[in-house]
């Protein structure tokens, strides 16, 4: 049996799924009905945390946990993530141009347990559609009265601001974000203080994905133990996967957790294009060390099979490499976005990201010399010490962390041909 | 407060009222502001960073440091359209690079260079989130999915043939498109009359139903 949860309306309406029309002759907006006329903020809050529902912006930290830490002082706000800019990430976008009242009433909920009054939406600026959509979905909340100074009679009052960003993929990470929501530079902050204690405008705020809070609406009318029922026990729930790349099928997957990597890629995902082989895939976005054939096509698919074998499922960006790929094209290709997205606070990741980058260029190139793949391991080991998983840090977000995964894969897994092409240089250079 | 902007368009003002009006402190509207001005200025002019300080409490020194750290807040050089096309990593093992290739030549342009006086400025950008439908192309951030070298040649000449008056998604990707990363739904009348991202409240959109009215609740 497949569950769906979150792609059930958009799969059955194609051309209308955004609609309010659409939304409440499916169901919508009966959980909040339910959220404000029989449950408590508590009572919500428990349910989130029955459900097991893990964030599914990047770090998997546990969605009602998070909201239990919200310091108690007003007001509080509520942030939603919809900056993805990841390489390799695009279901945030789907689930906001198709569902926008979907993630609008888990906004409404979310807002109503946590007792906040005034949400904002950061969307990348790349994204003026995923914008547009959500906020006719918004204009059409207040004037049905699912937004305003007193919701459906409840005397619960929400506003719901969008904010555009600006093209700057470190404005994802939490404390960037806020910062760019104030009207600053999107450089992060250092952690603690957290946002549940020190957030927008140093007042308690709670970020979540775009995903995440889409969920909301189902476990509210559900409840957290039939979420929590669906998938393997620490990968609660369906997740959205993004696959692109060489393969047949690309596209967004609501998958439920659990299956094989090879049934993924082959029976989901149609396998690679002409009958060509698997080189490699990222599991989880640009900023994941990657798996190989020879070692990963069994491992499970989920949060903490993944993390076990030295990987992440990140924000759910499966990127596949066929036996035509340069591997180190590929990975100089990820670092030049790494290069050009740090935002510059911390020498480590502003020279080691440029650095990592140039070196494998200059292979590329022809130019690589003998001792470039330990000079490559060399500024990645000073970026992220020992090189290990999950990575150490020597800087105030994990972008720059991310940065070595290309190159600790290529030099794991692809190291005799990095060689060979190093090899060839020496003798043009030679 | 409004008298910096009095030369505004009046819709452009009321916009600017709205946005301020609907943050808890000014600041915050200090990118959709920019935004606006941008509209006003045809890019982020000094005159531009001016305005928005004064209308945000701070000082255009802050204003030009926090408008540099965002790269579609352009200081000029940009033309009527801006062809970004993605070569980022999945884009990338799709062939990206012979896109850009393609519509550099084809409007004898670097992709990058300033080019203030053709019609047509070209980029080269990371992930926008089309992953899917790789390669992907935008212009003046709308969206195309599945773009080959020769859809990516007649995208430019439709460009300069035609020099639509509103860029419309759903229009480009019927005429220069491909795979899609996902169904789009029903089309969307509105779309971008600038460079500058095509969303109502901060008024860079043209089409049938302009937005707008929401930002200020
Ligand atoms: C460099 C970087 C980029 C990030 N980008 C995003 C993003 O685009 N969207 C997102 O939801 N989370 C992103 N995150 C994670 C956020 O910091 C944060 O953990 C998340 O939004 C919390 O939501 P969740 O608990 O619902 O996952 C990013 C983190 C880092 C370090
Ligand atoms: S790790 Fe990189 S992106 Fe993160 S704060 Fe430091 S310099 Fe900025
Ligand atoms: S890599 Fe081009 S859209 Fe994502």
């Amino acid at each position: 049996m497949t569950t769906k949860i979150l792609t059930t309306r958009m799969d059955a309406h194609p051309t209308d799924s955004h609609t309010l029309s659409r939304y409440l002759a499916t169901g919508g907006y009966e959980a909040l009905t339910k959220a404000l006329t029989e449950m408590s903020r508590d009572d919500i809050i428990e349910e989130v945390k029955a459900s097991n529902l893990r964030g599914r912006g990047g770090a998997g930290f546990p969605t009602g946990v998070k909201w239990g830490f919200l310091a108690p002082d007003e007001p509080r706000y509520l942030v939603v993530n919809c900056d993805e800019s990841e390489p390799g990430t695009f279901n945030d976008r789907q689930l906001t141009e198709r569902d926008p009242h979907q993630l609008l009433e888990g906004i409404i909920i979310s807002s109503f347990a946590l007792d906040v009054h005034h949400a904002f939406v950061y969307i990348r600026g790349e994204y003026p559609k995923a914008a547009r959509r959500l906020q006719s979905a918004v204009d059409e909340a207040y004037e049905a009265g699912y937004l305003g100074d007193d919701v459906r009679g409840s005397g619960f009052a929400l506003d719901v601001t969008l904010h555009l960003g600006a093209g700057a993929y470190i404005c994802g990470e939490e404390t960037a974000l806020l910062n760019s929501l104030e009207g600053r530079r999107g450089e992060p902050r250092l952690k603690p203080p957290f946002p549940a204690v020190e957030g927008l405008y140093s007042k308690p705020t709670i970020v979540n994905n775009v995903e995440s809070i889409s969920n909301i609406p189902w476990i509210t009318s559900n409840g957290g133990a039939a979420y929590a029922a669906i998938g393997p026990e620490r990968s609660a729930g369906t997740k959205m996967l993004s696959m692109s790349g060489h393969i047949n099928a690309p596209g967004n997957y609501e998958i439920v957790m659990g299956m094989t990597w090879r049934e993924l890629i082959f029976d989901i995902g149609g396998g690679i294009p002409d009958g060509r082989a698997l080189k490699a895939w990222i599991p989880g976005g640009a900023s994941a060390p990657w798996f190989v054939p020879d070692e990963h096509l069994d491992t499970i698919v989920s949060i903490d099979d993944v993390a076990a074998n030295g990987s992440m499922i990140g924000a759910g960006a499966v990127i596949v490499m066929d036996e035509t790929t340069n591997v180190v094209a590929a990975a100089h290709r990820i670092l030049r976005f790494f290069a050009h997205e740090s935002c510059g606070q911390c020498t480590p990741c502003r020279e080691g990201t440029s650095w990592l980058e140039a070196v494998l260029k200059r292979i590329l190139d022809g130019n690589g010399r003998p001792e470039d793949i330990d000079l490559l391991l060399d500024i990645a080991d000073n970026i992220s010490p020992g090189l290990v998983w999950p990575p150490l840090m020597t800087t105030i977000c994990p972008l720059g962390p991310s940065a070595v995964s290309p190159i600790t894969s290529i030099t794991r897994w692809f190291r005799p041909e990095l060689e060979a092409m190093i090899a060839r240089s020496e003798v043009r250079v030679g | 407060m409004t008298a910096v902007i009095s030369n505004w368009s009046h819709d452009n003002q009321e916009r600017a009222k709205r946005i301020i009006a609907s943050y808890p402190e000014k600041r915050s509207a200090l990118m959709p502001l920019l935004y606006i001005a941008s509209l006003e200025h045809a890019y982020v002019s000094d005159d531009a960073m001016r305005e928005v300080a004064e209308l945000t409490g701070i000082t255009p020194v802050q204003v030009q440091s926090v408008a540099s750290f965002y790269t579609m807040f352009k200081r000029g050089g940009v033309g009527d359209y801006l062809v970004s096309v993605c070569t980022s990593i999945s884009c990338y093992l799709g062939g990206a690079d012979d896109v850009l290739a393609a519509v550099e030549s084809s409007i004898g342009d670097v992709a990058g260079e300033a080019a203030a006086e053709r019609p047509i400025t070209v980029e080269h950008v990371e992930c926008i989130g089309a992953c899917g439908g790789a390669p992907a192309v935008q212009v003046n951030y709308e969206l195309i999915e599945g773009v080959t070298p020769e859809k990516a040649v007649a995208l430019i000449k439709w460009l300069t043939a035609t020099r639509p008056e509103v860029i419309l998604t759903d229009e480009m990707q019927q005429l220069f498109g491909g795979r899609r990363s996902f169904e789009w739904g029903s089309t969307d009348s509105e779309g971008a009359v600038r460079p500058i991202p095509a969303f109502g409240p901060y008024g860079s959109v043209g089409g049938g139903s302009v937005g707008g009215g929401s930002a200020g609740r």
